[in-house]
């Protein structure tokens, strides 16, 4: 059989744009996570703290709008069935965005009498972006349902991508600095623990109930034996990480990373468990992938940039973080 | 409420605050680059004094472009799902290579820009300031060219109602991208020549008269002397392209109701569109005919060649002249300051406070030439293809007034803190003068020579 590009292209689509977004929710999720914690850091803590993502986190966001963009250029069908359904929550997230995005150079530019205000900016911008990743994510998962209930899971799932992020936020704390502020941050990593374990149970529970759809594609036998280790790998490295949260910062900070590691691997897991939820629907129990993708030919010109310079790009990221690797010190124009 | 008006204003609003920053953005991406290369040459620490109070500028304006252009990109598809749904297949690639060319370049040397002086070697740092500023240029082109298709489509064909791609070279060289292009890029140099020869003039009417304010007012003075008449010379270029692609905006511009040859240059009026004539009419005679015929009895188009499907009169007519004008005040103004420096090698106090207000001329002029040609588009989004009527999406007016009133109240006061951080730093900058301390001889690591050592 030969290659069925009209068939593959979609599904190679549909993977990228699954990649943009977890490489998104990874990255970001550590610089907001970090405006979470701001809340419960003090005023010198908070200059290493913005200095541990201020390289970074432009480059974080281009993430989404990669995400977004090849959601609108791959799906263009998708993109206003989904966008439209999620119009208020979609504006929220913007205005949090927004508001982070352009605290973080106020905040280091105004007068200093004005900083306490950039910082809360900062803060508030960084929950209310959060907290509406996790309500849009909720929703989508139930195919965009807006009932009473639909809501209520996406408030449920909010509260715990919120608490995850957080952890994202403290593990790279744990990273990038030293002393105090890192031996706080492995508290706060604990206690942002023991808040996702809650809201993912709860939202594990929640789901069969909220949609039978993906409760049959769970639990149908054999497919429960090939996605048992979903789960069951996420729980044992949550309680791994849990436990390792008692024993760190450890001497010449040894495994300073690997609570960031362990915790973009749970992601990671949760992502696919998410995908196979999904799959084939982009927009869950409407339009599959083939039904909202872009003409072929658009497709492949998009494809052959995207193989071009995807590498390009992930290389001088890589780049990027290792300039600015080690621990931060003091941000200053130089 | 209509959602569509709502949309369209909230869309206007969103792409006037978003443009102002990119205008920002591009060009001084090359100016920091060229205080940069002084620096490399002369080993002179003004130019690195320069370059780090504009590179602060340059961050803010980055990261102002960066939240507003994220929100465009979500309400392609929260206000306006028939573009994509229509001419996605044109739309989408353009935008991915710009996302994949000019987005990640930019984001990623970014960093290593603003706070990598110390960390990387001069030669690293001076070619992620060439990529950087390239990024911000690339990213240009690509919108400039989705734009421009927008308006003057080409290279596609219609199948099941929906464009496909036929020819690439033709849809990203569509006839009126080269000249928007050029137009754009000399629009976003001026821009930033002025706001640097502005926040200068502050500084120098602050009693500031280091080096660095000298250097900077110079560069910012001489580029926009260098620049206008180009502007001016493109411009008219671009007009003349617009007049054989899109003559019924040529026709609104110059509020000319009948098509006729001996057609008068209409400097002040004010158009009545259900009269169908112009109110208080300054004009000169044939004047018209010859800007764009080059002839006195010259055919030009009126808007009695398009009824029902030419753009509203009033506000094309005012934004071009907004627009013109400007430019011209640009004219006198960056001339005649770069004759006192070069000549006198000082700055009239007057001069240089009439060149404080004129830092945001740029921007005045930029938004005017943008409405003139997106006002000048209407009825349609893209050209023959999509009404703007038929694109919006199935949102209720009551959602978008509410999110419309939070976004303007949102950029009214981002603008505020803007140009407050703005004045705040050319009034810090004049206070520190050439004493500000130095990356070079802070204690720290240096990975390369700085500050004159």
């Amino acid at each position: 059989m030969s290659f069925d590009w009209p068939t593959a292209l979609p599904l190679i689509f549909a993977g990228l744009m699954g990649l943009a977004i977890l490489i998104y929710v990874i990255l970001d999720g550590f610089d907001l996570g970090i405006g979470i914690l701001f809340a419960a850091a003090e005023d010198s803590e908070q200059d290493t703290m913005i200095a541990a993502i201020g390289p970074f986190w432009d480059a974080n966001e281009t993430w989404l709008v990669l995400a977004v963009g090849l959601l609108l250029v791959a799906f263009p069908m998708a993109h206003g069935v989904i966008l439209t359904a999620l119009y208020i929550p979609v504006f929220v997230l913007l205005v949090g965005l927004i508001l982070r995005g352009v605290a973080f150079d106020f905040r280091a530019k105004v007068p200093s009498g004005k900083k306490h205000r950039w910082n809360r900016i900062f803060f508030l911008g960084s929950v209310i972006a959060s907290l509406a990743q996790g309500y849009m994510l909720g929703v989508y998962v139930l195919g965009l349902d807006v009932g009473f209930g639909g809501m209520a899971f996406g408030v449920l799932v909010a509260f715990c991508l919120a608490a995850a992020y957080a952890a994202m936020g403290a593990a790279w704390v744990i990273y990038k600095t030293e002393g105090e502020l890192q031996k706080k941050a492995v508290r706060w990593l604990r206690t942002a623990l023991v808040l996702t374990a809650l809201g993912m149970a709860a939202v594990s529970l929640a789901t069969p109930f909220a949609s039978p759809r993906i409760f049959d594609k769970w639990f149908v036998w054999p497919e429960m034996l090939y996605l048992s280790p979903l789960p069951i790998l996420s729980a044992l490295l949550f309680l791994w990480l849990w436990r390792q949260t008692f024993h760190l910062p450890k001497p010449d900070d040894r495994h300073a990373l690997t609570p960031f590691l362990t915790l973009a691997a749970i992601f990671v897991l949760g992502f696919a468990g998410l995908a196979w939820s999904f799959y084939p629907f982009v927009v869950p129990d409407k339009l599959t992938i083939w039904q909202a993708a872009s003409a072929t030919e658009s497709l492949a010109i998009i494809l052959a940039g995207t193989v071009v310079v995807l590498p390009i790009i992930i290389f001088y990221s890589f780049y990027a973080y290792r300039v600015f690797g080690g621990k931060a010190t003091d941000l200053t124009y130089d | 409420m209509d959602p569509l008006i709502l949309s369209r204003i909230q869309f206007g609003a969103n792409i006037s605050f978003h443009i102002l920053f990119p205008t920002i953005t591009i060009a001084l991406g090359w100016v920091l680059l060229f205080f940069k290369l002084r620096y490399n040459a002369t080993n002179d620490s003004a130019w690195m004094r320069a370059y780090f109070t504009w590179v602060k500028v340059f961050a803010l304006s980055f990261a102002m472009g960066v939240v507003s252009g994220v929100t465009m990109s979500f309400q392609f598809g929260t206000n306006w799902p028939g573009y994509m749904e229509k001419v996605g297949n044109i739309a989408g690639p353009l935008l991915a290579y710009e996302i994949l060319t000019a987005f990640f370049l930019e984001a990623a040397f970014l960093g290593i820009m603003l706070f990598g002086f110390r960390r990387v070697s001069n030669r690293v740092h001076t070619l992620a300031t060439v990529l950087v500023a390239g990024g911000t240029t690339l990213s240009a082109f690509w919108i400039i060219a989705l734009n421009s298709w927008m308006q003057t489509p080409a290279g596609f064909e219609m199948i099941d109602g929906k464009a496909h791609a036929v020819d690439w070279w033709a849809i990203v060289f569509n006839p009126s991208m080269p000249y928007r292009l050029v137009h754009m890029l000399l629009a976003s140099g001026l821009t930033v020549s002025f706001l640097i020869a502005g926040l200068s003039a502050l500084r120098y009417l602050n009693g500031d008269r280091s080096e660095s304010m000298w250097k900077a007012l110079r560069t910012g003075v001489f580029t926009a002397a260098i620049l206008i008449p180009i502007q001016i010379f493109a411009g008219d270029q671009h007009g003349l392209n617009t007049l054989q692609h899109q003559p019924q905006k040529i026709a609104a511009m110059e509020a000319n109701w009948t098509t006729g040859a001996n057609v008068p240059l209409v400097l002040f009026a004010l158009p009545d569109e259900a009269a169908k004539e112009n109110k208080f009419e300054i004009a000169i005679p044939d004047g018209a005919s010859l800007v764009l015929r080059h002839s006195t009895n010259g055919v030009v188009p009126g808007l009695d060649a398009y009824p029902g499907n030419h753009p509203p009169v009033f506000p094309l007519f005012w934004s071009f002249r907004i627009m013109v004008g400007t430019g011209l005040l640009m004219l006198a103004v960056s001339w005649s300051a770069a004759f006192f420096l070069k000549r006198r090698h000082s700055l009239p106090k007057p001069l240089a406070m009439l060149m404080v207000p004129m830092a945001l001329s740029g921007w005045l002029a930029t938004l005017a030439g943008w409405y003139t040609t997106e006002i000048g588009r209407q009825p349609w989004l893209v050209t023959g293809v999509l009404k703007t009527a038929d694109a919006v999406g199935p949102v209720a007016g009551s959602h978008v007034a509410l999110t419309l009133a939070v976004y303007l109240i949102l950029y009214v006061l981002l603008l505020i803190a803007y140009l407050g951080v703005l004045v705040h730093l050319a009034l810090k900058a004049a206070k520190d003068g050439d004493t500000s301390p130095l990356p070079g001889v802070m204690k720290a690591a240096l990975s390369q020579p700085a500050a004159g050592e």
